[in-house]
């Protein structure tokens, strides 16, 4: 059940995708997310949808294993189409009291809905392609030259990889506790909200402490390895451009240029 | 009959590159008043396997029934079978969570429904089965040792009553003296309520003296089913799996290969000695 989140998680492969350096899919990532609020009208849609289509074809995850991770986010897309729909502004096509339902109105949910799917699409396609420990040291490599303003890049990005590196442990311990719990007869699943927050003790005690364990626990392996900073660290993986990522950075430019375009000459269109 | 598995099997993350088929079409009964040792590798299925037998986790296919009924039908109360199935995880010391060793042991008396003077009894008579002394109840669990906290969390099982006692390796990770204490709380569970155990174990020797019948899973498949003794006397099997067979199954198995009359379902060193005497 805990386990069914695929949000955020790094999904195995060998594709093209997934061999790109992990500063070129950021990029892209950020150029995608300007892309889509450069975004005016339905037709200016185009250009970020190709380049999402095109992504997910060639990175070979299941589209099955991407769409499930929209389900967290079920209810935001849900909430946003219903204010949208029933509170729109403009000539009604129907109302009932303070409720009606305005073309324009349905227009601008369904064309917020895309925004956010094609946001958490996108997005979660980068975190499906490269493993935490890329996105960190890409997000290192991309930031670097704030150290020359005294912001510890390093040690944020350590945190960070260590943060994203204890998340499917720590669910892992989560669904444990709960099933040895559940072994006592514990009750999660009924009772009102304050029952349940309540039965959620036995777990997130033992967690916690868990959680705590494994932290001294790392410490002590770090300390005893002679860990002591970035500074003239080396690293086993060091990133490369290779001509592949020079290739994508073309078509990431292609793309955000046709944006723009529809932008700036799709006025008058959808 | 109290535990029926019919062709059960168990397949994790359906659908995706992480697929992995854990049990394979297992058949198997736990009767009452049994000790059954369940052996295997690493990943062979075993913990999936005992996470069926309370309903935890879902078999793929296949039936678990409890005295007859499907465990897994809806209007089932799984809830209640948690109590009759007493399942203890490895490191059962991490589940611990209230502020005195009494009151964690009460927790699952508590969930059954039970009035506050039949919980406190039953935690008494589970904490004193294990051998924590009553000077503790009051101590905070966190403050005890590795093999105290593996018995205080013991104890939280026993509390429930059940009929059949699940354990995924008891004694991992403590010594010799820690590990005998542990096991011979559970023979005499075994012995004086005539509670059926399951012990998941990677021990042989442990295996051998307590079980009276072996279970041995290889990649989710049920290899051997039978007697401790005549189990054991697979020993080239038994091997190529990467299990171990007792020292003493080893060394009759030697003598008999040598040409000696020996018998060959020999586990214990008791046994072993009993063979050689009539041999010489």
């Amino acid at each position: 059940m805990i386990r069914d989140i695929t949000i955020g998680q790094y999904y195995q492969g060998s594709s093209i995708i997934h061999r790109l350096d992990a500063r070129t899919k950021l990029i892209a990532t950020f150029l995608y997310i300007v892309c889509i609020f450069l975004v005016k009208n339905y037709v200016g849609f185009v250009a970020p949808v190709l380049f999402l289509v095109m992504v997910i074809v060639l990175s070979k995850v299941p589209v099955k294993f991407i769409f499930k991770g929209l389900k967290p986010v079920i209810f935001i897309i849900l909430l946003t189409m219903v204010f949208h729909v029933f509170f729109g502004s403009g000539e009604a096509i129907f109302s009932w009291g303070i409720i009606k339902i305005t073309k324009a109105g349905i227009k601008r949910g369904i064309f917020l809905v895309l925004r956010i799917v094609l946001l958490m699409l996108g997005s979660s396609m980068m975190t499906f392609t490269t493993t935490p420990g890329q996105l960190t040291d890409g997000l290192e490599a991309l930031f670097k030259p704030l150290t020359k303003l005294h912001v510890p890049v390093h040690e944020i990005a350590l945190m960070m990889s260590i943060a994203l590196r204890f998340i499917p442990v720590l669910l892992e311990e989560t669904d444990k506790i709960m099933k040895a719990q559940q072994s006592r007869g514990a009750d999660f699943e009924t009772g009102n909200v304050l029952q349940r927050a309540k039965s959620m003790i036995p777990v997130f005690i033992p967690l916690i402490i868990s959680a705590f364990r494994r932290a001294f626990d790392l410490a002590m392996a770090m300390e005893a390895r002679c860990y002591n900073g970035g500074n003239g660290r080396t690293k086993m993986h060091p990133l490369r451009y290779k001509p592949v990522d020079f290739y994508a950075a073309v078509i990431c430019v292609i793309f955000t240029a046709g944006t723009v375009f529809l932008r700036v000459y799709g006025k008058g269109l959808l | 009959m109290l535990l029926e598995l019919n062709n059960v099997n168990y397949v994790y993350n359906e659908g995706t590159v992480y697929e992995k088929h854990a049990v394979k079409n297992i058949s198997l009964s736990i009767d009452e008043n049994e000790f059954v040792a369940v052996i295997g590798h690493t990943g062979s299925g075993k913990s999936t396997l005992i996470q069926m037998f309370n309903g935890l986790i879902k078999p793929s296919s296949g039936t678990v029934c409890y005295r007859g009924e499907n465990i897994n039908e809806k209007d089932y109360n799984r809830r209640a079978l948690c109590g009759k199935v007493g399942l203890v995880f490895q490191y059962p010391e991490h589940q611990l969570f209230e502020q005195t060793i009494i009151k964690d042991v009460c927790f699952g008396p508590k969930n059954q429904g039970l009035t506050e003077e039949e919980v406190l009894e039953r935690a008494k008579w589970a904490l004193c089965l294990v051998g924590i002394d009553e000077e503790l109840f009051e101590d905070s669990p966190f403050d005890l040792s590795g093999g105290q906290k593996k018995r205080v969390a013991l104890a939280g099982i026993l509390a429930m009553k059940p009929e059949v006692l699940v354990l995924d390796e008891p004694a991992a990770g403590l010594d010799p003296g820690y590990k005998k204490q542990i096991f011979d709380a559970i023979k005499r569970i075994h012995e004086e309520e005539h509670i059926s155990v399951v012990l998941i174990s990677h021990s042989m020797e442990d295996v051998a003296e307590y079980a009276e019948r072996v279970i041995v899973l290889n990649d989710g498949e049920k290899i051997f089913d039978d007697t401790a003794g005549n189990v054991f006397s697979h020993v080239e099997e038994l091997e190529a799996m990467g299990l171990s067979v007792p020292w003493v199954s080893k060394f009759a198995a030697a003598l008999s290969k040598e040409g000696l009359d020996i018998r060959r379902d020999i586990i214990t060193v008791d046994e072993c000695v009993e063979a050689l005497k009539r041999l010489l």
